[in-house]
């Protein structure tokens, strides 16, 4: 056990963090200068990060990026996160679209794809989620059907985030309806450049729109955009769900510590420090927090020596997201009616945090996933 | 070349297999019960365990110890609270931890070589004025190391204290009320005070790790196994989502604990905050657990004869040992306004 940097590790942190301070990004527009604005900033971000070789270390070589180790990866992630520098635009095609394609995509789809989703000329969105089928994914309805050289699809997907930027949508539909569900699937790139695309924003309790709702009717989609084989959707939709869990996990991390340093500098500044029912309160996140930085770094390096990131990343994702909303419920103790007023970032917090127990795997599918695939228990049997 | 590393070594790997080995057979459920119902220690395990070297693990080769860091200390110490080992060897080890760290030379001279033989039993346990409440493994001990509030320490032979036996509700170890006259204190005053009990705060940990883990491993075969309404009870989400909170609770107290035992040896100045971390978290997490064992145990779990309370029993008693939850969240939170303070005016 040891829980010091390696100097190939020390010295990437260093060279990272040496470049944010000198690279700054753009100044942040305005709260009300729209969306689009604020999209606008995040893509010339990314473009400073690729111009410089930092868009996505993790990515090997001859892709781009630099073949950063699992650690060096996270690194990266703690390093942005403490930065506080904004999210890249593209991180949903850097994180899980490129990653899938390198895993399953044809030569022509790497050498078409990887490099606009590095420089974020070209966006990506992720098109899984339906109406009715959230946690059970396997069960959507989006159906595609050949014609051709093409793929006709018609449906209706949901939770789709930065659509109305995106170029590409990593799209799993329904391409067989005679086969078990999740044998019917295929996964599509689809060009979101189309009519037959509608996109429509969904406004969530923070009152911003993060996603949106697809309408699709009729789009079309040609055969070479299929990834990883009609009919193999489920495993490559797996593929992109495993990145979604390892990748932004330790910038959320980072996150959270700030937000409760935060915290933590306002009770000291009012004593609250010394008043034993705070104090209890603050040092338990301190030591949740603590715990989800050394349950990360202990599945990452679990990965690094067994393969693959375990179903145990479902513990951590749990753990933050638990934390995340207690800290902002806490931070509105410590802080008082500012972190009840809109527009401050604690009232934003207390009303975003909300989210982080559904997204990306809702606490109770996370429950299921530790119960089976960690522990063994076995499955209940639900009425198909 | 260091590089950020959560697993054992193969040595220490090795440790922990043989560990497990032994104890597995040694100390069987069956013969916990027999000595926790006579309420006796079980002396040929803890001669067995003396032969290996165990007590004198982490203690200097100088003082007859095997000289290894803390981290295999909390091996032994986990594996010996899976198997729930009727011996005094977390306490004997808790007072060696603190000898080493706070005694003199002339202190350690004279303690360590028995306590890591294990000819000695040592207890450690926090007092009040002199007077300890509760001393683990007090009743056997041949030394009594006690640590006030204030951060005081003192060590005191047993023939020089007044020992009265007493039955704790863990009745797998031995336990003992310890007083010292408060006008005339018997013993001598650690040199070096007890500011921290950073190593010995280690050891408990790692024990209510493994009792956590035990008791988790047995609730999950038992909830595969005993079916109602036709259905494995481990099917039903209410069952199975309490067992995965036990497992989350169960690696949280065991990532601090690691963090805290790496730190013992290698970030001396960070042992404070790591170990109350882990002793906060590990104190939870052995309630939890192990009251939740009972829980999904259902009926059975309520009955003596079942095994579960065992670990229920060795848990509480470990919560509260030097300090519970709370107690250790509050030294924590010191921790962090002196931080935050020395960050405003600096």
């Amino acid at each position: 056990m040891d829980l010091t940097f390696s100097d190939k590790e020390t010295a990437f942190r260093d060279e990272l963090r040496a470049w944010l301070s000198d690279n700054q990004p753009a100044r942040r527009p305005a709260a009300d200068a729209g969306d689009d604005a604020h999209f606008e900033w995040r893509r010339d971000w990314q473009r400073r990060l690729y111009d410089a070789g930092w868009a996505a270390p993790a990515w090997p070589t001859e892709y781009g990026g630099r073949g950063a180790s699992q650690a060096e990866s996270a690194i990266y992630y703690e390093e942005l996160g403490r930065a506080r520098v904004p999210v890249a635009a593209n991180t949903l095609g850097i994180l899980l679209g490129g990653p899938t394609l390198m895993v399953w995509g044809t030569p022509e789809q790497k050498e078409r794809h990887l490099p606009p989703i590095l420089s974020g000329e070209e966006i990506w969105c992720q098109g899984f989620s339906e109406p009715d089928a959230g946690s059970d994914l396997a069960s959507l309805k989006t159906k595609a059907v050949k014609d051709g050289d093409e793929w006709v699809v018609t449906g209706q997907k949901v939770w789709t985030s930065g659509a109305q930027y995106s170029k590409w949508c990593m799209l799993v539909a329904r391409t067989d309806s005679e086969v078990a569900k999740h044998k019917g699937l295929t996964y599509f790139l689809m060009d979101m450049e189309q009519e037959q695309v509608q996109v429509r924003p969904l406004r969530q309790i923070t009152g911003e729109a993060e996603f949106n709702e697809l309408f699709i009717e009729q789009a079309r989609i040609p055969d070479a955009n299929v990834v990883g084989g009609v009919g193999n959707g489920w495993k490559v939709a797996l593929t992109t769900l495993m990145n979604e869990r390892a990748g932004l996990g330790f910038a959320l991390q980072i996150r959270l510590r700030q937000l409760l340093d935060d915290v933590i500098a306002h009770a000291g500044e009012k004593g609250l420090l010394e008043d034993a029912l705070y104090a209890d309160k603050i040092a338990e996140l301190h030591i949740r927090c603590e715990t989800i930085r050394l349950l990360a770094w202990k599945g990452l390096t679990d990965a690094e020596r067994y393969g693959q990131p375990g179903p145990e990343g479902s513990l951590v994702k749990w753990l933050w997201s638990d934390t995340n909303q207690r800290a902002t419920q806490l931070a509105a103790d410590v802080i008082g009616p500012q972190a009840l007023t809109s527009g401050t970032s604690w009232s934003y917090e207390l009303m975003r945090s909300r989210g982080n127990t559904i997204e990306g795997g809702t606490t109770e599918v996370l429950k299921n996933i530790v119960a089976e695939r960690v522990l063994g228990l076995p499955r209940l049997k639900v009425a198909a | 070349m260091g590089a950020v590393d959560f697993g054992l070594t193969d040595d220490q790997r090795e440790i922990q297999r043989t560990a497990r080995e032994l104890l597995s057979e040694r100390s069987t459920f069956a013969k916990v019960r027999e000595h926790a119902e006579a309420r006796r220690t079980d002396e040929g395990l803890w001669r067995e365990l003396c032969e290996l070297g165990w007590p004198g693990i982490a203690i200097a080769e100088e003082h007859g110890g095997q000289g290894l860091s803390t981290i295999e200390l909390s091996i032994l110490c986990e594996e010996l609270g899976r198997a729930m080992a009727p011996v005094p060897y977390l306490a004997s080890a808790m007072a060696a931890c603190v000898i080493e760290q706070a005694g003199s030379a002339q202190q350690r001279e004279r303690w360590l070589p028995g306590l890591a033989s294990g000819e000695t039993i040592g207890a450690l346990a926090a007092a009040s004025d002199g007077t300890a409440e509760l001393a683990v493994s007090g009743a056997e001990a041949g030394v009594l190391v006690l640590v006030e509030d204030d951060g005081s320490g003192r060590i005191v032979a047993a023939e020089d204290a007044e020992v009265s036996p007493l039955a704790a509700i863990d009745p797998t170890r031995s336990a003992a009320k310890v007083e010292l006259d408060p006008t005339d204190p018997a013993g001598e005053p650690l040199e070096h005070g007890c500011p921290g009990l950073g190593r010995a705060l280690v050891a408990l940990s790692a024990e209510l790790v493994g009792v956590s883990e035990r008791a988790l491993e047995m609730t999950v075969a038992y909830v595969k196994d005993r079916k109602q309404f036709g259905t494995p009870v481990g099917a039903y989400e209410a069952v199975s989502h309490r067992c995965a909170q036990m497992l989350l609770d169960t690696e949280r107290a065991r990532s601090a604990t690691a963090q805290a035992a790496w730190s013992a040896d290698a970030n001396p100045e960070g042992l404070a905050e790591a170990a109350a971390m882990a002793k906060a978290c590990a104190s939870d997490a052995g309630r939890e657990v192990t009251q939740a064992a009972i829980q999904m145990h259902g009926g059975i779990g309520f009955t003596w004869e079942a095994d579960v309370h065992w670990l229920y029993k060795r848990a509480q008693v470990d919560s509260a040992l030097l300090g519970g939850a709370s107690r250790h969240r509050a030294r924590l939170a010191e921790i962090l306004a002196d931080r935050v303070g020395a960050s405003a005016t600096a």
